[in-house]
């Protein structure tokens, strides 16, 4: 009983609510290799959450929506590098206007043009042949909709395009000496313009996986501090996408676990105090901020804006 | 060797260049040509426009005015692509390397690869390799750069621009971190590259190694060019004349002092370094009244961790320190200051001047709320701290506009005598003096130079710490080498033979 609670239940939750977070923290990974800290992800996430989920309600095509939230991420992730890359600003501050803006943004915009909470249609699971009828894999793995597929997808492509391109390498640079990558010729500027303008379309893409795959409405701070735990994950994971990728699954079979609680007492016939269970997530991340303190890859150029010669 | 086709640079001329920074007027009408096949060697103190001039050429700033001709045409270097694209390459003095990336992979960076987006580093390194073999750098390209040491991280700067096809090579202070032996094996690669066609800019303060690899000299002074002339008509005493503006003396009078009793000993010292590993292991060192020990050594070999154990900035993890036979291995730095212990440190810019503070605020860095500082310990004497400071300028020779000044606007040499008047006028008894005159211009290093013997002579205790091997040679009564933490070697003054030393810096255990 328990254990087909926890494989079925709690694993295919896990996955699901682990989406997100690897949107926006496979877009924080690019942006931080970099040497920029976007801390405005969350900001970005209510943003493209909010314009997926109004596109899709108006039109009902979810391409459009999906569209709409590429266009709000390449929008706000170019402000944002304009922001910190062009106007080098102290970017814990500016990433927390960024993030105050998305969220008065996208509350009011709703306020004005939906009102109350109305479900729309998101996008349907994608039954795939063979593997969706494997048993107890095929439902953890191969019962999802097409943004947790891409979702995941993006770990291994992160990873290769850091790891074996010339841009990944160009990224690495960037983020660890700018001077050499500058007297390289490298344009350190470009670099980060690309990764952040990155890092904004995946969090918008992290937002609209909420919006019209997930939950699949709009209510005011949907994304509930979401973006800030990506941005948390990218440390946990010390900059590496698989790692990264371990830690979000972590963090959200924790929280999967949390919400099935009831139903795993019963099971159990045992009482675990609430308490306990609403603080489990938050306890993991300590301890894994404490286990998972490898830092080979940090960049060591993260938060400072590069100017040539002194 | 140099491509014959698209790259190969036959002349480089500026004309009449022309850089502004705020405040300061840089490069002014500096003309500067090399020729393809020679060593052109840019000689000057520090801030005389030498490494702005360079930097101009490599596209890292634009000039106000002025021209640059490659072979006979006019071109526009507005960034380092295009001066790569151009085949000119430049060897920075603080290396432009990724420590985190291997050899390969930065020297991989900001090239087109030939798999397109995907990355070559199987081809890079095959070439690399190549390469090495041909100039003889011993590169192995699979290896982090942070493993290596500073003379191989050279190394992978000269073969990165080799792989470049870099037929002009610009070297900014290249031997400023380096050992003479090191120097001896960059010099014939360098010679190797001129056989081969290549033009080598040769940017150094350092007049020996200057006369030794050059066919051409330009001398700059102030932003302005001085002259240029064969090598062959230059000596060290008109080179340094032409740097300075003035006679310069070269050599000092060394007059023996009588040697008294031991000021500063340490036994069996043992401590970490910043990154946790032993950083000096098992020092004895004894320095007398009246004497300067030399400590040689490469740079990072424990001269820092020295330095910082002695004047109580970093804890000891074993043995002892005493300061005129007392024990001071648990004194705070404040309470073996009082006690006579002086400290000129490395990194002036961190521990010796707090740099938004005025000339007379860092000069009362210590004793800042004693007499006749301080009224009751709290409230500050102005007047006081304004007269000393007023005194230690004239007497320090210190250029500065006023006491108010924020010592950041002051050049190396002027903050280095700020420092040197505040630790001098406490008239200490042990004086630990680390890199005293590094990034210091010549009449500076000279006036250093003369307060140390001076402080010498009125029996000082000094423990002299220099990667400036003839800075340690002319000034030491005794000489101890320091490799990977620990005193490889000791000489006196009369037996002190360079090679001997270099080979100790390098490793090599003392000859018996």
């Amino acid at each position: 009983m328990l254990d087909e609670i926890f494989r079925t239940t709690v694993l295919a939750s896990a996955i699901r609510l682990a989406t997100p977070y690897i949107f926006a923290s496979m877009g924080e990974t690019f942006s931080q290799r970099s040497g920029v800290l976007n801390l405005g992800v969350e900001g970005i996430m209510l943003l493209g959450a909010f314009a997926s989920y109004y596109t899709v309600l108006e039109t009902g095509s979810l391409v459009l929506g999906l569209l709409a939230a590429i266009g709000t991420g390449l929008l706000m992730g170019l402000v944002t590098a304009f922001v910190s890359v062009t106007l080098k600003a102290e970017q814990g501050i500016s990433g927390i206007g960024i993030y105050l803006f998305g969220l008065g943004l996208s509350e009011m915009l709703f306020k004005r043009l939906v009102g109350t909470p109305t479900h729309v249609k998101g996008f349907p699971k994608v039954d795939i042949p063979v593997l969706t009828d494997l048993p107890v894999l095929g439902e953890v793995l191969f019962n999802h909709n097409i943004m947790i597929y891409l979702a995941f997808l993006t770990v291994p492509l992160s990873a290769c395009i850091l790891n074996r391109t010339t841009l990944g390498l160009q990224i690495r640079a960037v983020g660890q000496t700018p001077e050499a990558a500058d007297a390289m010729g490298i344009s350190v500027a470009r670099v980060r313009y690309f990764t952040v303008t990155l890092g904004g379309v995946m969090s918008s893409l992290a937002g609209a996986s909420l919006s019209i795959a997930l939950v699949n409405f709009f209510q005011g701070n949907l994304t509930a501090g979401q973006g800030f735990i990506a941005v948390a994950l990218v440390y946990f994971g010390a900059w590496r996408p698989y790692w990264v990728m371990a830690g979000a699954m972590l963090f959200s079979t924790v929280n999967a676990l949390q919400l099935q609680i009831k139903t795993i007492e019963s099971a159990l016939s045992f009482d675990i105090p609430d308490e306990f269970a609403v603080m489990a997530p938050y306890v993991v991340t300590i301890l894994t901020l404490i286990i998972a303190s490898q830092r080979v890859e940090q960049p060591t150029a993260l938060t400072k804006p590069f100017e040539r010669g002194e | 060797m140099v491509n014959p086709q698209h790259k190969a640079i036959r002349s480089v001329e500026m004309k009449k260049i022309v850089k502004h920074f705020p405040g300061v007027l840089a490069v002014d009408e500096v003309d500067f040509d090399v020729q393809a096949g020679e060593v052109h060697a840019l000689l000057g103190e520090n801030g005389a426009g030498k490494s702005t001039l360079m930097k101009i050429l490599y596209g890292l700033y634009s000039a106000n005015a002025g021209e640059t001709l490659i072979n006979g045409h006019p071109v526009s270097i507005k960034s380092p692509r295009t001066a790569i694209e151009l085949g000119i390459g430049m060897i920075h003095q603080h290396f432009m390397l990724v420590p985190s990336l291997t050899v390969a992979e930065n020297v991989a960076m900001g090239l087109r690869s030939s798999r397109g987006l995907l990355l070559d580093i199987d081809i890079v390194s095959e070439r690399v390799r190549k390469l090495s073999e041909i100039y003889n750098l011993n590169v192995d390209p699979a290896v982090p750069i942070w493993h290596l040491s500073v003379g191989e991280q050279q190394r992978v700067e000269i073969l990165r621009a080799l792989y470049k096809e870099a037929s002009l090579l610009i070297l900014d202070e290249p031997t400023a971190v380096l050992t003479p032996q090191e120097v001896d094996d960059l010099f014939k690669i360098l010679r190797r590259m001129k056989e081969d066609g290549h033009s080598l800019i040769f940017i150094s303060h350092k007049l020996k190694e200057v006369l030794a690899i050059s066919d051409r000299i330009t001398v700059l002074r102030d932003g302005r060019k001085v002259d240029t002339i064969p090598a062959e008509t230059a000596t060290r005493a008109s080179l340094a004349q032409m740097m300075v503006g003035r006679e310069v003396v070269l050599r000092y009078e060394y007059e023996p002092v009588e040697i008294e009793e031991s000021r500063l000993a340490l036994t069996g010292v043992h401590a970490n370094s910043d990154r946790g590993y032993a950083g000096l292991i098992d020092i004895n060192l004894t320095v007398h009244s009246g004497e300067i020990v030399g400590v040689a050594g490469v740079s990072g070999n424990g001269q820092q961790e020295l330095a910082q154990v002695i004047a109580g900035l970093r804890p000891t993890s074993q043995g002892n320190i005493y300061l005129d036979g007392k024990k001071i291995d648990s004194c705070s730095a404040n309470q073996r200051s009082l006690m006579g212990l002086s400290y000129i440190p490395e990194e002036r810019m961190i521990e010796g001047v707090i740099k938004d503070f005025t000339v007379a605020e860092n000069v009362v860095l210590h004793g800042f709320d004693q007499f006749p500082f301080a009224w009751k310990g709290f409230f500050l004497n102005l007047g006081a701290i304004k007269k000393t400071t007023r005194q230690h300028i004239i007497d320090y020779e210190i250029k500065t506009p006023s006491t108010e000044t924020p010592v950041k606007s002051l050049s190396g040499g002027n903050i280095q005598k700020l420092v040197l008047a505040r630790e001098l006028s406490r008239e200490p008894h042990v004086l630990i003096a680390a890199q005293p005159t590094r990034g210091v211009d010549i009449g500076a290093t000279e006036y250093i130079h003369r307060r140390l013997l001076q402080a010498r002579k009125v029996g000082v205790a000094i423990l002299l710490i220099s990667e400036d091997l003839d800075e340690i040679l002319a000034l030491s009564d005794r000489i101890v080498v320091i490799y990977e933490g620990k005193i490889v070697g000791e000489v006196s003054r009369e037996e002190a033979n360079i090679n001997e030393i270099g080979l100790m810096m390098a490793g090599a255990s003392q000859p018996e």
